[in-house]
């Protein structure tokens, strides 16, 4: 062995101080680094930390309820849970992944496809893998918590509407805001926040929808939540109050039934909406989990439309509802007559064109009207007596009257979307068709026929307003609303007589076309309208066919003078007249209405509720209608099944819609759930 | 001739420096532990430190010339040690490193990388010329290509990698040419590279290496794989600004977000805890450390002497290098622990055992 080495003393000192140089390099490098992170960038790697740190999550604020006039709860929530499921650990998500699935009846592979799916985002991020907890689920995760520490469940509020889309369209429906929503709502959505997206739950969305709370917690690198550092509790969202009256609403839903078609009932004296209805309709409690895109489609595709609500959205031909407006003109304007009177063989002749009068196609009686005055002619609904004083008036003096009486204007309603209708008038025709107004265009707008179109709502306020002698109140659905619009139009007092009289007449005279609806007791008045899709010449060519029906129209209300509920049908495309397949439904209200009022003042009934078989009229099939007392009251529907029966039997008309729902102090959750878990209906 | 140096003759300082370190070491240990399952770590590692110290004072009695002698048998005994954890050896992390002695797992790369050390050593300062030929320099590249092949195998690219500053150290002193220099450098950097270059490094790394390097590069592709760690290290510094959050308060520490925060992660926790200004201390201790081993090989009674302590010099500083830039995101991560401050049985016994030999040979620069 060399020991040599034990004595060699040449120590490479020049290199060796080369190395400390290096050394002193090395910290240098390594402290600037620190510098870097620490000083200059300590701000924002501070930030990342605090996020790191902090979680919030957020206290969901329960949506405001909806309640009727008379306080019954019309929307409310329920607490729903849903399953969350913990990936922090994925060895023991694994393991656990069978008894999870198998406990919460999802399938596995389904589990394993939202797993992969959810693969990018973070760790402590738990997903959700069931949005509507069943009891079971629930006693399955509150049992296994320590065998299986992967799930949890986070409460939501989501929205419970009364089925079989009671007041759907009007209520209208909440759903994941968009991406627009949240861009304008500065800051107050997030992605997957709830927002009222049509009708009242829209209107209202700013008083409904409550502000969220937020819990900030501290959590650690496992998201195991190790403190608290405070906590902002919900406010729940206001509840509001609607002028819709239950009762005169379920009697509208189950008195127009199935068919297309659209219900209002208002009270002229003040504005307030008692029912509202639009058919079809799609269930609003479809959108209150998710919709599926499917169903959304189908929704929208549907020829029926059943997005549209009808009561503010159908702008259709007013047929002959229209000649209430040209009679009122007729006596306003003393041109021509009161005295006038006409002559109708079931046709007259302007311009060169002849116009038919609807007695020439009536399938009973006779095929003319003969001599009629102003009365007669709104009593049998004669078109030629409107035609002439159409042609009299001119078109300037009737759009001036109809627009001062509501027609082509919002109402103002308190929902959004409201279409205007259109008057037409010569100006109209010069700007959207640049072309001068044809002399006979007159003749058929006179008789609510032509480019002539207004809403259902619109002629409820048009009618009620002229039979309250020129007072317009807005309508409205908030029962407390502030500044209530009002409109005045100066009608004198013998005009409103006249018309009134006469509508008075359409039901309560002979030969009137609403003779049929007649209400012992009861100032019924109204009018009927039947309106014309196609011309007559028209549908002689295509032959008949159910999207050429015609639309039925009838206008009621009572009293005769200042009434205090007006009510506007529409069935559409019935192929029968206004009287026969409207005129029903708003007797049915009127009626109601009055059952109600008398019974809260007298407690006693002042009129026979005549028996009205529902299925009869319109040859469209009502289910609710047939079920039989005691299976109404066995089934999950009480609310309905009872209004239902009452619909047929009589002595239980006004008190049953009354106990109907419960009083908001018992708000009807028990019902309404039981619902829910019961099968499709 | 004196046999038996006096206590007077220990390098106070460097040990006052190193106790300093150990310190820093068992507070931030104690601080990220405290009242979590881990809770109690600080004392064992008091306990590593105390069995270091007497293994140090032990080695440092013994004449390094003796243990120069036995470098071949070192050696030898190196090899077979790799070769048995590759056999037997104890699996832990995905990684065959540990082989059972007394009760305790130990790494035998960390006594391979000291061995390594004595035996550079003796081949360097049995080169006579004052420049380092060629054939030397390839016999001496031979000798720590071995070893760092069988670890490697482990695999054990961080300890693998202390071998190559030894190694260039060792030659660097020993009159390494320039142009042999230039193409070390050049064969360096081609294989540094390679190991960034997917193609290549599919061959030589192990898909957990090769996600390293990936996320290293690319840290916000993987936020919360490798990524994350480097990522959640350089949150806990930086936010720690230039005061620190305080002993104890560190959210990135006390929470977990930092990755083994008591270990190759402390510097991290130390950051977050004691801000910039204790990083100062921290990195200035290692400073006087390395620098003071630098001295003392200057004072070196002879060339194996002074390779010895330079070959400890070059692990200790390549571990406070690649550790620290880890620690602040400009290296990926590699397992290298911080020495002294990071928990660590084998790892602290190691670099005791090393300060054993740079006392060893400051004990004796004066005799004869």
């Amino acid at each position: 062995m060399s020991i040599w080495f034990r004595n060699d003393k040449r120590l490479p000192q020049a290199r060796l101080a080369v190395v400390s140089y290096v050394i002193v390099g090395m910290i240098g490098v390594l402290l600037l680094g620190f510098w870097k992170l620490q000083v200059i960038d300590s701000d924002k790697y501070g930030q990342l930390a605090e996020r790191n740190r902090v979680r919030s999550i957020p206290i969901i604020a329960p949506r405001g309820r909806m309640l009727d006039r008379d306080g019954r709860v019309l929307v409310d929530n329920y607490p729903s849970f849903s399953v969350l499921l913990l990936r922090d650990d994925p060895a023991l998500v694994e393991k656990n992944l069978p008894a999870v699935a198998d406990g919460l009846g999802i399938s596995i592979s389904d589990l394993r496809d939202e797993l992969a799916n959810t693969k990018n985002l973070p760790k402590f991020q738990p997903i959700v893998i069931k949005p509507e907890a069943t009891k079971a689920d629930v006693a399955f995760i509150e049992s296994h918590r320590a065998d299986i520490p992967l799930l949890e469940m986070l409460m939501v509020h989501r929205r419970r509407y009364l089925p079989d889309a009671f007041m759907g369209n009007t209520i209208g429906y909440v759903g994941e805001v968009s991406e627009q929503q949240i861009e304008d709502s500065n800051g107050k959505f997030r992605p997957g926040d709830f927002a009222g997206k049509t009708g009242l739950e829209r209107q209202y969305n700013d008083q409904l929808i409550g502000t969220d709370g937020m819990r900030r917690v501290v959590v650690n690198s496992v998201g195991k939540e190790v403190g608290r550092l405070s906590t902002q509790e919900a406010i729940p969202g206001k509840q509001i109050t609607l002028t819709i009256d239950y009762d005169l609403q379920m009697i509208a839903e189950q008195s127009l039934g199935q068919r297309p078609g659209a219900v209002v009932a208002l009270d002229p004296r003040t504005g307030e909406v008692l029912a509202m209805v639009s058919r079809p309709t799609p269930d609003p409690n479809d959108f209150a989990v998710q919709i599926s895109k499917d169903e959304w489609r189908k929704l929208n595709e549907d020829p029926l439309h059943p997005l549209l609500n009808r009561a503010i959205q159908a702008q259709l031909a007013p047929g002959s509802i229209f000649k209430i407006i040209t009679g009122t003109a007729m006596l306003e304007d003393k041109v021509p007559p009161e005295s006038f009177t006409t002559f109708c063989p079931g046709y007259a002749t302007f311009y060169g064109r002849q116009f038919k009068c609807w007695v020439l196609s009536s399938k009973t009686g006779p095929r003319s009207h003969g001599t009629t005055n102003l009365h007669d002619a709104i009593l049998k609904s004669c078109d030629v007596f409107f035609y002439t004083v159409g042609m009299h008036l001119g078109i300037d003096r009737l759009a001036y009257y109809a627009s001062k009486l509501g027609i082509g204007h919002k109402t103002g309603i308190d929902l959004p979307s409201e279409e205007p209708g259109l008057m037409p008038s010569p100006e109209w025709v010069e700007r959207v068709f640049h072309r001068k107004w044809y002399a006979g265009e007159t003749i058929s707008v006179a008789v609510g026929q032509g480019a002539v179109t207004t809403t259902p709502l619109q002629l409820a306020r048009t009618i009620g307003g002229i039979a309250s002698g020129g007072v317009f109140k807005q309508p409205h659905l908030l029962k407390d609303a502030q500044n209530v619009g009002e409109e005045r139009f100066q009608i004198s007092d013998s005009t409103v007589e006249k018309i009134t009289d006469a509508m008075y007449g359409v039901v309560n005279e002979p030969g009137g076309t609403g003779g049929h609806l007649k209400l012992t007791g009861i100032e019924l008045s109204g009018k009927s309208g039947t309106a014309q899709v196609i011309g007559y010449s028209t549908r002689d060519r295509v032959g008949k066919q159910k999207k050429f029906e015609d639309n039925a129209w009838f206008v009621g209300y009572a009293p005769k003078r200042n009434p205090e509920i007006v009510v506007a049908v529409l069935v559409q495309e019935s192929g029968q007249h206004g009287g026969e397949a409207s005129g029903p439904v708003v007797r049915d209200i009127i009626k109601t209405y009055y059952d109600k009022k008398n019974k809260k003042t007298n407690g006693q009934y002042t009129v026979e509720l005549e028996h009205r078989d529902l299925d009869g009229d319109g040859g469209v099939s009502h289910p609710e209608a047939n079920t039989s007392p005691t299976s109404a009251a066995g089934s999950a529907k009480p609310a309905h099944a009872v209004v239902a029966h009452a619909a047929a039997a009589p002595a239980a008309a006004t008190i049953a819609p009354q106990v109907a729902l419960k009083r908001e102090d018992t708000a009807p959750t028990a019902a309404a759930r039981e619902d829910k878990d019961s099968p499709p209906h | 001739m004196k046999d038996a140096p006096g206590t007077k003759d220990y390098d106070w300082w460097l040990l006052a420096i190193l106790a300093a370190i150990c310190a820093l070491g068992v507070i931030e240990i104690y601080s990220a532990t405290h009242g979590s399952a881990l809770d109690g770590m600080h004392m064992k590692q008091v306990r590593w430190l105390f069995v270091g110290v007497i293994l140090m004072f032990g080695l440092s009695r013994l004449d390094y010339h003796l243990i120069l002698d036995q470098a071949l048998i070192l050696y030898l005994i190196g090899i077979l040690a790799l070769i048995a954890v590759l056999v037997f050896g104890h699996t832990r992390f995905g990684a065959k490193r540990w082989l059972p002695v007394l009760g305790e797992f130990l790494q035998v790369s960390e006594l391979v990388k000291l061995i390594i050390i004595i035996v550079l050593a003796r081949f360097f300062a049995e080169v006579q010329s004052d420049d380092l030929s060629l054939r030397d320099l390839i016999k001496a590249g031979l000798l720590v290509g071995i070893p760092l092949a069988l670890i490697l195998k482990q695999p054990d690219l961080g300890t693998a990698l202390v071998l190559m500053p030894l190694l260039v150290v060792g030659a660097f002193l020993a009159g390494l040419q320039w142009h042999h220099a230039a193409i070390i450098s050049l064969v360096g950097v081609l294989l540094v590279g390679s190991v960034f270059f997917p193609p290549v490094s599919k061959h030589i790394l192990k898909p957990y290496q090769r996600e390293r390097i990936t996320s290293f590069l690319h840290p916000e592709d993987d936020a919360k794989g490798s990524g994350y760690q480097l990522l959640q290290s350089k949150i806990a510094v930086g936010s720690g600004g230039f005061w620190g959050k305080g002993f104890g308060n560190g959210s990135q520490n006390q929470l977990g977000y930092i990755p083994v925060r008591y270990s190759d992660f402390i510097m991290s926790a130390w950051a977050e805890e004691q801000g910039f200004k204790g990083v100062l201390l921290a990195l200035g201790l290692y400073m006087a450390l390395l620098l003071r081993l630098v001295q003392n090989a200057q004072r070196a009674k002879d060339r194996a002497g002074m390779f010895l302590v330079m070959g400890v010099a070059a692990a200790l500083g390549f571990h406070v290098l690649v550790n620290v830039a880890m620690v602040i995101g400009a290296m990926p991560v590699t397992g290298i622990p911080l020495p002294l401050m990071s928990y660590g049985g084998s790892a602290t016994l190691f670099v005791f055992l090393a300060i054993g030999l740079v006392m060893n040979v400051r004990l004796r620069r004066f005799v004869n």
